[in-house]
């Protein structure tokens, strides 16, 4: 589709070639183009090239060794990568159905009063800077999980097999699960805009057609709604965990910050790829040390790209969620 | 008087003639309705008022009038479609075989399961197959029919729209791949698949091309054995040509639209009782 | 045969319109749902106010004259400040607004009024990457080529660059939704009196479009004051007041992050003020663009 303005400016260029101004203004704006693209080129070509030692000396086993021995000069990231994974998976497990569901509210449910407000807390959700979710998470939650939600777990799940190992250990609140949780709540705006978007597109039609052959009001959903928009809240989701792996500050207050091997217990301390970037980055000291934090940063970024190029292409029309909102 | 209406009007009563519809076999007689009083409003927007008229059972009940008379309105309080936009409300009743859809205890899921509906636009669900189209109403009603039971009730019902033969061997592609007639076509599929009483048709053909038009009218004659039809249509040579019965609705000057007339399709047209409805057919406004 | 296949019509009793159980069951089964899902949005909309009450009920002790106007003291003594953090804070985001709001409204510029083509896309591309790009992957970018190779250590100039990248691909999006709004009419008005195509968006579109263009400035800055991750890697942070950018500056977050992880309860108290200052400025920063941007249409 034709954008405004693109033909006009196109056009013009190709007609009014006689007033200087324009080829001169064309490449001013053309640079400044260019300097996004080459920030994006730059980012990606020196953290290569400063993560190649590490490459280089530790290959393939820098993501299954779970040992992080910067005195002995031991970089295997397993850990940080597992502890991503279980912190972002609970946050997508977490956030996804409440953000979905809230979405729904507001669409399908809510009275015309009610939206204004529901919209503006997820603004304003969206704003709250990630320093303060974890300076609250650290005071607020970690004793909430520790004296309260973690012991709960243990007792519910304690009895049973295979399961009760995810509970296993002291229930100190520091650990993957609150990191996980915390996360949930960040990246709940992002799935609740983004889902409000995409249900907002269902056509009233067919919500017309699905009620027109006698169906209740959650069958109508159920049926009409959301098949129709399914890809976009799988895009929703997707975007919410590309924002969960990034997310540094308030996992890394929340986490734990230890390396220890990998455990089946959620009640475990752990590091993400990010927090781990973050609390080691002022005491590395040696230049395999930088590096190996620079291959650490190198995967985020590969991955959150991956993540955020397939999304994109589920949501593509949705992308542009209310402003202010994280996506 | 338009020429078309007259040759509409001229064509001949369905006679016994044409095959026992299933409904005659069974010695099932469809519904008949009659609509009270019948008021509506958007908000504080009185739409229509004192809407009294029977809907004649096996028959076809068209309603015509200008843009804006509430024909729309009518048609989809109904089904208790209406009261779905938020700050709609309805007074009055209407009666489906002497019970009134809008008593306090009537669920509306009920109503509209025996009262269907097909809209102006056709609207199949993209996201479903031809085949999961036809059935999408019976899988809300719960019972796990057999496999074979359901591939007869869609063959059944295709067939009964005439699209069976066209689409019998894609029956699992998407139910938005069809043309727009086709569309309409499963759609109506779709709403008889559930077995209603009445069928409302709110101006089914307005976006489909002549021939298109022509078949779903043909569809209807056929339909008529087996169902009351109710169809909103701006129309007036469709009118002439499909229904047996006609309400003549007009907007006053205060926005209200107002049944005018009502009769059978041929005394409406040929001998209207009011002036504005003589106008109208006539082609002085409208 | 009709009717027998789908029996939920009651034949027996002839009524159309009788409750059936079936039906019945499938309402609660709806309601049921209905109530999760105002559960769901409970939950969601609990938890920001939750979040909020906290801050300002523990925040709140800790505003007081000093708090705003003096330096922090030393560890472990009361007293003091987050001054040098908010003017730290203030100082980075102008500069970072210097570097990212030419290249910002420029690609956006771009896009929206010569934007065809395989660079087009490209671009657009890039700025919607550059938008999922985790924070602290950008302080790593900006320390490895400003901290380690331009300058040579931790400073304010570093934290300004990473809070720049942070801020052009918010700036170029908000203002190209923007200039898109701005009515194709105008343009062709103004060309067809023969105005050049430079003046014509120079001096026709872009202020046409001023408002919407201010308000994405704000918002990136909005979003960019509030980043602590990539200024960790770069600026360090810093206990005292300093207008230099070339040594280490402080900033709001990261002093906030300083006072959080240490073990001294009045320093969590600060924190808590520190992050009720930051909520402040950042929502009084959005409210002032939804209010200016509120049922405003570009003129």
């Amino acid at each position: 589709m034709v954008q405004q303005g693109e033909v006009v400016g196109a056009e013009a260029l190709r007609r009014r070639q006689r007033d200087i101004g324009d080829p001169a203004f064309a490449g001013a704006v053309w640079i400044t183009a260019a300097g996004a693209v080459l920030t994006l080129a730059l980012l990606i070509a020196l953290l290569l090239h400063d993560a190649w030692p590490a490459i280089r000396r530790y290959g393939f086993g820098f993501f299954v060794h779970s040992t992080w021995d910067p005195v002995f000069e031991q970089f295997g990231a397993a850990s940080f990568i597992y502890g991503t994974i279980v912190t972002s998976l609970i946050a997508l497990i977490l956030a996804a159905p409440i953000g979905i569901a809230a979405a729904l509210f507001i669409v399908e449910y809510a009275p015309r009063w009610l939206r204004e407000p529901v919209a503006f807390s997820i603004e304003m959700l969206a704003a709250i800077p990630s320093i303060v979710y974890g300076l609250w998470g650290l005071f607020v939650l970690v004793p909430v999980m520790r004296n309260g939600v973690e012991p709960a777990l243990q007792a519910v799940l304690g009895p049973i097999p295979v399961l009760n190992r995810l509970v296993a250990g002291p229930p100190i609140g520091l650990d993957l699960l609150t990191g996980g949780v915390i996360l949930a709540i960040m990246i709940l705006p992002t799935v609740m805009a983004v889902s409000r978007e995409v249900i907002l597109a269902v056509p009233d039609l067919q919500r017309e057609g699905m009620f027109a052959l006698g169906a209740t009001k959650w069958e109508m959903i159920r049926y009409a709604v959301l098949p129709y928009a399914r890809a976009g809240m799988i895009g929703a989701a997707m975007l919410g965990l590309a924002r969960a792996l990034g997310e540094t500050m308030a996992v890394t207050l929340v986490v734990g910050n230890s390396t220890t091997q990998i455990r089946a217990s959620l009640f475990t301390p752990g590091y993400t790829i990010a927090s781990a970037i973050a609390n080691q980055f002022t005491e590395a000291d040696k230049a395999i040390y930088f590096s190996a934090l620079m291959n650490l940063a190198l995967v985020l970024l590969l991955v959150a790209l991956l993540i955020n190029l397939l999304a994109r292409l589920l949501v593509f029309r949705f992308v542009r969620s209310p402003a202010g909102v994280r996506v | 008087m338009d020429r078309e209406i007259l040759a509409a009007l001229a064509r001949p009563e369905t006679t016994a003639e044409t095959p026992e519809s299933s409904a005659q076999q069974s010695g099932r007689r469809p519904a008949g309705m009659q609509i009270r009083d019948l008021a509506a409003w958007y908000g504080s927007f009185k739409a229509i008022e004192g809407i009294t008229a029977p809907i004649e059972p096996g028959k076809i009940t068209a309603i015509i009038g200008p843009s804006g008379c509430g024909k729309s309105t009518l048609i989809r309080c109904l089904n208790r479609l209406h009261e779905l936009t938020p700050g709609a409300r309805v007074t009055g009743s209407v009666l489906l075989n002497g019970e009134d859809i809008y008593a306090p205890q009537v669920d509306p899921v009920r109503v509209r399961r025996v009262i269907g509906m097909v809209f102006q636009k056709p609207n199949p669900f993209p996201m479903m197959s031809i085949y999961d189209n036809v059935i999408a109403g019976l899988k809300l009603l719960g019972r796990r029919l057999p496999k074979p039971q359901l591939d007869e009730i869609v063959e059944r019902c295709l067939r009964a729209v005439a699209l069976w033969d066209e689409v019998k061997d894609k029956l699992h592609a998407s139910g938005a791949s069809l043309s727009g007639g086709q569309q309409q076509r499963l759609c109506i599929a779709r709403a008889i698949a559930v077995e209603p009483e009445v069928l409302l048709m709110d101006e089914p053909c307005s976006a489909l091309d002549p021939v298109a038009t022509m078949r779903i009218e043909d569809l209807m004659r056929q339909l008529a054995r087996d169902y009351t039809i109710v169809i909103v249509t701006h129309n007036m040579q469709q009118a002439a040509r499909v229904s047996d019965y006609t309400m003549f609705m007009l907007a006053g000057e205060d926005r209200v639209g107002r049944l005018i007339e009502y009769g059978p399709t041929r005394e409406l047209f040929l001998r209207p009782k009011d002036h504005r409805t003589e106008d109208y057919i006539t082609g002085r406004f409208g | 045969m009709a009717g027998t296949l789908v029996p939920s019509v009651s034949r027996d009793t002839g009524s159309l319109l009788a409750r059936d159980r079936h039906t019945t069951m499938r309402q609660v089964q709806s309601a049921m749902v209905a109530g999760l899902i105002g559960l769901a949005a409970v939950i969601a909309v609990g938890v920001l106010w939750i979040i909020l009450g906290y801050v300002i009920a523990r925040g709140l002790p800790a505003l007081n004259w000093d708090f705003f106007t003096k330096a922090p003291k030393p560890y472990g003594e009361t007293g003091g400040g987050v001054a040098p953090a908010i003017v730290g804070s203030l100082y980075m985001l102008a500069v970072a607004s210097i570097i990212a709001v030419p290249i910002g409204v420029g690609a956006a510029v771009y896009l929206s009024e010569f934007g065809r083509g395989r660079f087009a896309t490209v671009v657009r591309v890039v700025v919607d990457l550059l938008a999922g790009l985790p924070s602290i992957v950008v302080g790593a970018f900006v320390w490895s080529l400003v901290v380690r190779r331009l300058v040579g250590h931790y400073s304010g100039i570093a934290g300004s660059v990473a809070l720049a990248i942070i801020m052009i691909p918010i700036t170029a999006r908000t203002v190209e939704e923007i200039l898109k709004l701005v009515p194709q009419a105008l343009r062709e008005a103004s060309l067809a009196l023969g105005v050049p195509l430079w003046r014509t968006v120079l001096f026709v579109v872009i202020p046409a479009a001023r408002g919407g263009i201010i308000t994405g400035i704000v918002l990136a800055m909005a979003r960019a004051g509030g980043e602590t991750a990539p200024l960790l890697l770069t600026t360090l942070g810093n206990m005292f007041f300093n207008f230099n950018l070339f040594q280490p500056m402080a900033a709001l977050p990261l002093q906030i992050y300083t006072y959080a992880s240490s073990p001294y309860e009045d320093w969590h108290t600060k924190a808590w003020g520190g992050s009720l200052i930051l909520i402040l400025l950042i929502g009084i920063l959005n409210l002032v663009t939804r209010l200016a941007t509120r049922g405003k249409q570009v003129r």
